[in-house]
């Protein structure tokens, strides 16, 4: 079986948001990039199928040279091969498409995106890449297992799980839950070592073009300062809540 | 052309979300000259829709879309498309909407946007304002598709009824078919969910164990909330992961959000921050917490909310 994870490099977590030139771009400087944790979940996972699945697992990024640490973390971590297809990642449109391209070329069974990015939390390119593929499509996975050509999951959705079943080709829509945050692999040395010698292929662009472009950033205003209460006048709260804020 | 607005519905309810979509839908197309369309998929009773502007209501009657499906129902929403000749399609941000707009727009090679908080900056160019970097920072971004989908952030735009007698259509489709289907739902016991709440009512680590949630059940409770948590209380097992909320769990974006021994970490109010008011209850003066919220209490939570939730009995 063949499994692709597609693998989004994001700021990390507590990375401070600025903007260059004219607010049209996002400041990289001293932003240290990260594998998109929902797509560390969908990792994790496939590296698990390695073993009960006979599977190979291949991580993809849409970058440039930049992102190529973390690709060799996906492989510390315990992916086959990593190929980066050359190119800036301009939309989840133009990513989805390049990775459409390079999945013509070569077939899997199984593509894992993470639900949504950090940084633009768009939720888009797994679907999108369903539709263009026209695989099946599961998004908020929160289990998974593949018996054959056939693949069982639960999809968190709105007050409940749900449990589907369907034929592979399948994009999955991975999250927390798919492995627990404790299952995380930690690469070690040997990984480490490990990673160096597995192919990391850089594969050319088709040169897609966005269809959607960010024109300017801005940060949300500053927060006019709290308003605090003390603990033993608490009807003050519940008349500020209803009375000024008017939320209950 | 038509200005579409897919209306979400669960055992024929619609959701209040869609409910906005739906106003946004109208406001949309009073602002480009255009009519508003909404589609609801096996609803044969649509007036409480007519409130909020539609000019018209298609639904669409079919026995493969008992079940939600994102492919079945993205097909069935194309042929509408295509009827209605329309060129721009608005969703609500719920879970179920967002998976459907994702395969949507892959499956008519078009641009999608989500997570927009307000009317167009412009229609043409298509310049919608959305959140990134998780509630970070705002981007006005572009849509140059010819189809263009976007989906709205709960309680960003709002609910403002404007009654009209929509014309009412029914569509029959047939023969959508997957391999994709649904063995079973579990349903949570909670009544209310994050995605659907007005207010959430959200516990940290400060409470020091699951024991202790049942004051948090019971605030929720009076107050008609749904219940979440932080991250480490989602890991330690105190709390399912569906109540995980921030960065890495689901996002709020509540009227009033109450947070009770959450210290405040960035991860965290990333997820939260679109929610309008946020209230805080903490121990510690300097927890993060207190320069993000509006209204802030200083002291022990143990105190605080069993006392908070005999104020809030007593005035209903
Ligand atoms: C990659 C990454 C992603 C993350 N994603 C998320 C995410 O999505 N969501 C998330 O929540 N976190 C996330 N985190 C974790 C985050 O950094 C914090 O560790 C976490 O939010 C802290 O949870 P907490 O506030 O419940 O606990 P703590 O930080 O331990 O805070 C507990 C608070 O309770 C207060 N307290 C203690 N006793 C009482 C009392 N008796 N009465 C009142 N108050 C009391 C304390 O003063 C303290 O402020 C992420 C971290 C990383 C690295």
């Amino acid at each position: 079986m063949n499994i692709l994870v597609c693998i989004s490099n994001v700021p990390d977590t507590t990375s401070k948001i600025n903007f260059i030139e004219n607010d049209s771009n996002f400041d990289t400087n001293g932003v240290q990039f990260i594998i998109n944790p929902n797509d560390e979940f969908g990792l994790t996972k496939a590296v698990w199928m390695k073993e009960s699945n006979q599977a190979n697992v291949t991580a993809l990024t849409v970058g440039d040279s930049s992102v190529e640490a973390t690709l060799r973390k996906c492989l510390a971590i315990g992916a086959d091969k990593a190929i980066r297809i050359d190119c800036p990642a301009h939309d989840a449109y133009s990513v989805a498409k390049e990775i459409e391209a390079h999945c013509k070329e070569t077939k899997y069974d199984l593509i894992i995106c993470g639900r949504e990015s950090i940084d633009y939390n768009g939720g888009l390119v797994p679907g999108l890449l369903a539709g263009l593929l026209d695989f099946n499509f599961i998004t908020n996975c929160v289990k998974l297992e593949i018996k054959e050509s056939k693949a069982t999951f639960s999809r968190e959705m709105s007050g409940g799980t749900e449990i589907s079943e369907c034929e592979l080709p399948l994009v999955v829509g991975s999250q927390k839950g798919l492995v627990e945050e404790s299952d995380l692999i930690i690469p070690n040395m040997r990984g480490i070592m490990m990673a160096r010698q597995k192919p990391l292929d850089v594969v050319p662009a088709q040169g897609i073009n966005p269809k959607t472009r960010d024109k300017k950033f801005s940060k949300p205003e500053a927060k006019s300062e709290v308003k605090l209460v003390k603990a033993d006048e608490l009807d003050k709260l519940i008349d500020l809540l209803e009375n000024e804020a008017k939320v209950i | 052309m038509s200005v579409l607005v897919y209306i979400e519905s669960e055992n024929s309810k619609f959701k209040k979300s869609s409910y906005e979509a739906l106003c946004y839908g109208r406001a949309l197309a009073d602002s480009i000259g255009k009519k508003v369309c909404g589609v609801v998929i096996n609803c044969s009773n649509t007036e409480n829709l007519n409130s909020y502007g539609a000019d018209k209501i298609i639904n669409i009657n079919s026995s493969d879309l008992v079940d939600f499906s994102s492919k079945k129902y993205a097909h069935a929403l194309v042929e509408i498309v295509k009827s209605e000749n329309s060129k721009i399609i608005i969703l609500s941000s719920s879970p179920n909407s967002k998976y459907l707009g994702a395969h949507l727009s892959g499956i008519t090679d078009s641009s999608f946007v989500s997570n927009v908080v307000k009317l167009p900056e412009s229609s043409n160019p298509f310049i919608v304002k959305r959140t990134c970097f998780t509630n970070k920072a705002f981007s006005l971004t572009e849509l140059t598709s010819d189809l263009k989908i976007i989906s709205i952030t709960s309680n960003s735009f709002g609910i403002v009824e404007k009654p009209n007698n929509p014309e009412n259509e029914t569509v029959e489709i047939k023969g959508i078919s997957t391999n994709q289907k649904i063995l079973d739902i579990e349903k949570e016991s909670g009544t209310v969910t994050i995605a659907d709440a007005e207010i959430v009512v959200s516990g940290g680590r400060g409470l020091k164990g699951p024991e202790n949630w049942e004051m948090i059940e019971s605030l929720a409770e009076t107050l008609g909330a749904a219940t979440a948590c932080s991250k480490p209380v989602s890991d330690m097992g105190w709390r399912p992961h569906s109540e995980h909320v921030g960065q890495t769990g689901k996002p709020v974006a509540s009227n009033l959000y109450i947070a009770i021994g959450i210290s405040g970490a960035i991860q965290h109010l990333a997820g939260i921050n679109s929610s309008k008011v946020k209230v805080v209850i903490n121990n510690d003066p300097e927890a993060p917490f207190f320069k993000a919220a509006d209204y802030g209490v200083v002291g022990d939570a143990f105190e605080i909310v069993p006392s908070l939730i005999k104020k809030l009995k007593a005035r209903q």
